[in-house]
């Protein structure tokens, strides 16, 4: 060939989803993204319920000294945050479910829903932490 | 260019390894078993958060509670390590971090879930606590 062709383009090369760059950002997309940056965060919520099974069998000793640290002001932030992150990928698999089942696909239906598993994440851990402080202690 | 090779030979395995359909079901069937597993799990926080160790130990004492706790670790983990692979899968893509991404994941996940499992078998059948 006399013209020069482009390099070939491999597969690094190509945008990966979700398009961030060039879509605009609407409710839709944040719920997606959040599902996935939930579940993530409950990765290491995982790993704090398997510590605190660890430390359970440990023995007393072992299991007040993870209790403190969760009690401690960092733990507990960290506990609210894995609380609010479980009640909305909890919503949002259920939104997940009901897409699965062919329902729910409408633009104006995914868009309430989707608010209303963010809504519900965020109420849901907020009320589970009142009944926690409410009821004495939390850690 | 002429390719001697007829369109079947081409395509043949670069498509389904016939077990994506699986992996998707698995997702979907733990997604379903967690949603009452978990809400018992923040329940019986609410519940532990009012106790110390005698109350925790006798908490998994309870076989319901015990049980409870062994499927949501066993069921959890197998979600998380299913979830975790298919973002690992769509956004790494060297070969050779990515497959060691993927056993990492497959490895951590089997063996905090099976170390977690063994810890509150080890309380529920009322053993003596492990040496620190």
């Amino acid at each position: 060939m006399s013209n020069a062709a482009p390099a070939p383009r491999g597969p690094a090369d190509r945008p990966t989803s979700p398009h961030l760059q060039v879509w605009r950002w609407h409710i839709t997309m944040a719920t997606s993204i959040l599902h996935r940056a939930t579940g993530i965060a409950l990765y290491f919520g995982a790993l704090v319920l398997a510590g605190w099974a660890v430390a359970l069998a440990m023995g007393p000793d072992a299991f007040a000294l993870y209790r403190a640290a969760l009690a401690s002001p960092l733990g507990q932030l960290v506990l609210f945050g894995l609380t609010a992150c479980l009640f909305y990928h909890l919503a949002n698999g259920i939104r997940h479910l009901v897409w699965d089942a062919g329902r729910g696909f409408d633009p104006k239906g995914a868009d309430m829903s989707g608010a209303a598993a963010i809504a519900f994440g965020l109420v849901a851990a907020v009320a589970i932490w009142i009944v926690a402080i409410f009821q004495g202690g939390a850690g | 260019m002429v390719s001697y090779r007829t369109p079947l030979a081409r395509a043949r395995g670069l498509g389904s390894a016939k077990h994506g359909s699986g992996h998707w079901v698995a997702e979907r069937v733990t997604s379903i078993a967690l949603v009452p597993l978990s809400l018992w799990a923040v329940c019986s926080g609410l519940t532990l958060t009012r106790v110390g160790y005698q109350g925790a130990a006798a908490w998994a004492h309870s076989p319901l509670n015990a049980v409870l706790s062994i499927l949501l670790l066993a069921v959890g983990f197998k979600h998380l390590e299913g979830g975790i692979r298919v973002v690992i899968e769509d956004y790494m893509h060297v070969p050779m971090t990515r497959n060691v991404a993927l056993l990492a994941n497959l490895f951590v996940c089997t063996l905090v879930g099976a170390l977690a499992i063994f810890c509150i078998l080890k309380v529920a059948f009322g053993a003596a606590a492990i040496p620190a």
